[in-house]
């Protein structure tokens, strides 16, 4: 098994107290697998995969436990993870593009992140180069500044660094939102790429277009309030989905060929709850058309088909 | 919470295919089963939190901040120096006396002593701190307006207006200051503390006015602005309505350093002898006894008193300054 | 809300918003010393009970379009016609009239609120401009019809922050707001894209039930699934080009221009895969690739591996409703059946 996660709970220290974020959520994922991460604003989705590989401003590690090919990841502590950032896991964060320190030239960015993991640059540099064409960049890119380069040329190039010490897992952090479609296709299908060469052997992509996800996911774990509600294969989850809040939400996308005279999509009425005082039981309930008693205690997410996990009391 | 699902529920019920059940017409169920208490009132208390939020939240942090406190205290306590400490002088400054080059003493008020010519030296302080403030108070304030209606007007409207008054702007900010004011003063008597304060004022606004034009820039192309022209806002209104207010924290920053620099200009105007004549201010205070060496001959009550005084002063506006950044800008503070 | 009383299928009386030859040049450098053509030589024409999406990628010129139509910019060459009247360059008294009649919503619902005031100042912003004298009661009822129209319930977003509020009320609350003036016109500028995805629906719908009340709307998007979903004519930009457009069902249905289809080829559907569609849309064969560019192994975007239109490329009408750009040699060789080739 590649990755671990048992009960993880991280939450945002606030003012007004502690705003429950990520409240215990478990989940496997095997080797070579692409997992999606799916979920509106406010689901948890990014704070799990920030969680993965630095707890930072006003993150608070509650519990739960981290394991990455059996060995346990002590997220807790920033200084002891440098031994794992980079080399067993990595992450592309959200917008990418802008993270890049304009006074640094690519390459020398590249050559200072490896030496400061004990990698010598001059080794690493000829696998460098072939990524970078790979991606469709001339190696001239090392020799850049941040600036010179365009949008979607600064994406791959972050996407290629990340990589480069072929980590266990790749934490891919809405890495297509700021794109236009085409390059949109461009960098899903990379995604792949990387995971065929090995490069990467398990991935997150975490994102809140499902349709993506459909394209290049194997499973899809879709997150509502801080906790899991349901996962399974991408194709199960896209055309049988059991869980009420992502049935709702498949019906309402809109696609290609469906039009508002042909058929009239619906969203889901409300917002989800308050993560700072959170409700009891299962946090759908005030949205849910099929909310009943039972849904005050919280479900358990288990598996109810073989590779199908879902959290409702409805489907148990 | 629970009533908006109720209502959103009856005004927006989904029409189903028969995959969904339409739940629309029971008793709402999400409310008979939140009965928790907390949870209205909690709502309601982050609500509220949410509302003075802002306002709320910059206080907390403002009376927890060091340096905001450290530096407000002693501008405040030269403030208040500067306003009182007059009242408990018992010679006018320029007085002549027969206690001449007399050491700090309680004899006769000279808490300061007194100099060559028998001034009192404690009256002679607290009268240039009302000067100094005068002069950081006019010559900050003039600058500032030039600044901001400078700056606002070039970030806004940007286009060939901004390229002129970027080259007006480029222009005053090379003009040696000392130099300019030197000429000035040389063909008219600076005749009291106003004028300087103005002319000071005149010279010491470009920064500024960069400074707000870029956050202007940046502040315009936010689409607030653009709704504001769509309702037919006129271009005054919506620099000072939409623009400015946006701006606050900034613009009061700008303030203090303004306030801040114009004291030190004053002073080193003062010290090199182009300051007003028939006043004492703590720049002409520090050029008398540099003038009667009075270092060498180890009168330090002459120029330690206003030398501490604009040091601590101008420090202290931009300690204030620093620890109102991190007040303002939450990404400053420490957690 | 205007009264055209149109049956919602974009049948009312001549165009309501018209565009004639539209360009947009930009000076940029020192005194405007470098050019950059953002749109060229644009015409199109929106009816009543219309909406019209405007689809292309960033740089493709679709938001300044919005502005120009919005004055919101200048216009650089052409002529934009809204009811027959010349829009183009009116100051005054006669914008602030258009404005009553044309209003925007657009893409970042928490840019759009002044951050310090509450969140229904833009309605008073309007009562102070549009309606000053009307009465408190009067003008709260006008209020309250127009929270109704959009699906918001007044106690829970008045007297409200902005980020109190969510995003989608925040979106609701502006189209309210154009409401407010009884526009005839609204331009949706990406209005959609910052919101979640089980609000978008919510407010797309809010989109199709207005136009049926007579108003015309232009939408702007990058996203081709939501234009299908709700507008009845379709343009596709590229680089400030109109490349293809026409009634939505022949633009999507069958696809003439590489552009279009290299686009319907990257959008990400949910129940077919990339593979399928290529296949199906025959991308691959028609691909113009712009071989220096592949060659510098530098192209930005895909849609840079196509090579551009020529200068002197023209929009020839390949079937009724579907207007194709092409290169001047086949447009002299198109005949409008042999490219209605698809089924229906």
């Amino acid at each position: 098994m590649s990755l671990q996660i048992e009960n993880l709970r991280v939450y945002y220290r606030t003012l007004a107290g502690d705003v429950q974020a990520l409240d215990g959520v478990t989940f496997d994922i095997a080797d070579g697998e692409i997992m999606g991460l799916a979920g509106e604003s406010g689901c948890g989705k990014s704070t799990l995969g920030n969680s993965l590989i630095a707890l930072t401003g006003r993150m608070k590690y509650v519990e739960g436990k981290v394991a990455l090919d059996s060995k346990d990841l002590p997220i807790w502590d920033f200084e002891e993870m440098n031994r794992y950032r980079f080399k067993d896991l990595s992450i592309i964060p959200q917008y990418a593009m802008s993270a890049m320190n304009p006074t640094r030239k690519i390459g020398r960015m590249t050559g200072e992140l490896l030496e400061s993991r004990g990698v010598s640059h001059k080794e690493v540099l000829p696998e460098l180069r072939r990524r970078l064409e790979l991606v469709g960049l001339s190696e001239d890119v090392l020799n850049l500044y941040p600036i010179e380069l365009s949008g979607g040329m600064k994406q791959r190039a972050v996407m290629v660094i990340s990589t480069l010490l072929d980590p266990s897992l790749l934490i891919a952090d809405e890495i297509t939102s700021a794109l236009d479609v085409s390059t949109q296709k461009a960098v899903a299908e990379m995604l792949v790429e990387f995971r065929e060469r090995g490069y990467v052997k398990s991935m997150i992509v975490i994102t809140h277009d499902i349709s993506i996800l459909y394209q290049v996911a194997d499973t899809i774990l879709v997150m509502y309030a801080g906790k899991l509600a349901e996962k399974a294969s991408a194709e199960t989850i896209i055309n049988s989905p059991r869980h009420p809040y992502t049935r709702l939400l498949i019906s309402s996308l809109p696609e290609v060929g469906v039009t508002y005279t042909g058929k009239r999509l619906e969203g889901i009425a409300g917002t989800p709850p308050a993560l700072l005082n959170p409700p009891t039981g299962c946090r759908f309930r005030d949205r849910c058309p099929f909310a009943f008693e039972k849904c005050l205690e919280e479900p358990p997410f288990i598996e109810v088909d073989p590779g199908h996990y879902t959290a409702c009391w409805k489907e148990i | 919470m629970t009533k908006s699902a109720k209502s959103a529920a009856t005004a927006a019920a989904p029409k189903t295919d028969g995959a969904l059940p339409d739940n629309s017409s029971e008793a709402p169920i999400a409310e008979s089963l939140d009965t928790r208490p907390d949870a209205r009132k909690s709502a309601k208390s982050i609500d509220n939190a949410a509302r003075m939020g802002a306002f709320r939240e910059m206080l907390y942090f403002a009376l927890r901040n060091r340096k905001l406190i450290i530096g407000l205290s002693v501008v405040g306590f030269f403030l208040l120096l500067a306003i009182v400490g007059p009242y408990f002088a018992q010679h006018p400054p320029l007085e002549y006396s027969n206690t001449l080059n007399h050491p700090p003493t309680t004899v006769n008020g000279y808490y300061l002593g007194t100099t060559s010519d028998g001034f009192d030296v404690y009256s002679q302080l607290v009268n240039g701190l009302r000067l100094a403030f005068i002069v950081g108070l006019i010559g900050g304030g003039v600058a500032s307006l030039i600044g901001m209606i400078v700056g606002f007007t070039a970030g806004y409207k940007a286009g060939l207006t901004d390229e002129l008054l970027n080259m007006l702007t480029n222009v005053v900010l090379c003009i040696p200051v000392f130099a300019l004011l030197l000429v000035i003063a040389s063909f008219m008597q600076i005749k009291g503390v106003i004028p300087e304060s103005l002319l000071i004022g005149f010279v010491n606004w470009p920064w500024a006015a960069r400074a707000l034009r870029a956050q202007t820039f940046s502040l315009t192309s936010r689409e607030f602005v653009s709704l504001a022209r769509l309702s037919g806002e006129k271009t005054w209104k919506i620099i000072f309505k939409e623009i400015a207010p946006n701006m606050s924290s900034y613009l009061f920053l700008m303030f203090i350093l303004l306030f801040g620099g114009a004291i030190l200009i004053a002073a080193t105007l003062d010290f090199i002898g182009l300051g007003p004549a028939g006043t004492i201010s703590l720049g002409q205070m520090m050029q008398k006894a540099n003038q009667n060496s009075a270092l060498l001959m180890g009168y330090w009550w002459w120029f330690i008193p206003p030398g501490l005084a604009i040091t601590l002063i101008v420090g202290g506006a931009y300690f204030m300054n620093v620890g109102l950044d991190e007040v303002f800008n939450p990404r400053l503070r420490e957690m | 809300m205007s009264g055209y009383g149109t049956d919602g299928q974009g049948n009312g009386e001549g165009g309501l918003l018209k565009l004639d030859h539209v360009s947009k040049v930009f000076s940029t450098g020192t005194f405007g010393g470098k050019q950059m053509t953002a749109v060229r030589d644009v015409s199109f024409e929106v009816k009543p009970g219309e909406v019209m999406s405007v689809i292309g990628e960033s740089g493709s010129g679709k938001s300044t379009i919005g502005r120009m139509i919005l004055r919101l910019s200048p216009i650089t060459k052409g002529q934009i016609t809204f009811n027959g009247k010349d829009i183009s360059s009116i100051r005054g008294r006669a914008l602030k009239r258009y404005r009553h009649d044309v209003q925007g919503v657009f893409q970042d619902p928490f840019s759009s609120y002044n951050p310090i005031f509450k969140a229904d100042r833009v309605f008073a912003m309007i009562k102070s401009e549009f309606f000053p004298g009307m009465s408190g009661p009067e003008w709260r009822n006008k209020i309250g019809l127009a929270l109704e129209a959009v699906t918001l319930d007044p106690p829970q977003v008045l007297n409200k922050y902005p980020h109190q509020l969510s995003g989608g009320q925040l979106q609701r609350l502006l189209i309210a707001r154009a409401l407010l003036l009884d526009i005839q016109f609204l331009v949706a500028d990406e209005i959609i894209s910052m919101l979640d995805a089980s609000t978008r629906i919510d407010v797309l719908n809010l989109l199709a039930d207005l136009k049926g009340r007579g108003l015309g709307i232009m939408f702007i998007t990058h996203d081709l699934s939501l234009g299908n979903y709700i507008s009845e004519k379709t343009v596709i930009l590229r680089r400030g080009l109109i490349v293809e457009m026409g009634a939505t069902g022949k633009v999507f249905g069958n696809p003439t221009h590489p552009y279009t289809k290299m686009l319907l080829a990257s959008v990400p559907q949910l129940h077919r895969k990339w593979e399928e569609i290529a296949e199906e849309l025959k991308v691959s064969e028609t691909v113009l690739i712009d071989r220096e560019a592949a060659a510098k192994k530098a192209y930005e975007t895909v849609s840079e591996i196509l090579a551009p239109d020529a200068d002197d490329s023209v929009l020839v009408e390949a079937e009724p409703d579907h207007l194709v750009r092409f290169s001047p040699e086949e447009a002299r060789t198109i005949e409008p059946a042999a490219v209605a080739g698809k089924a229906e």
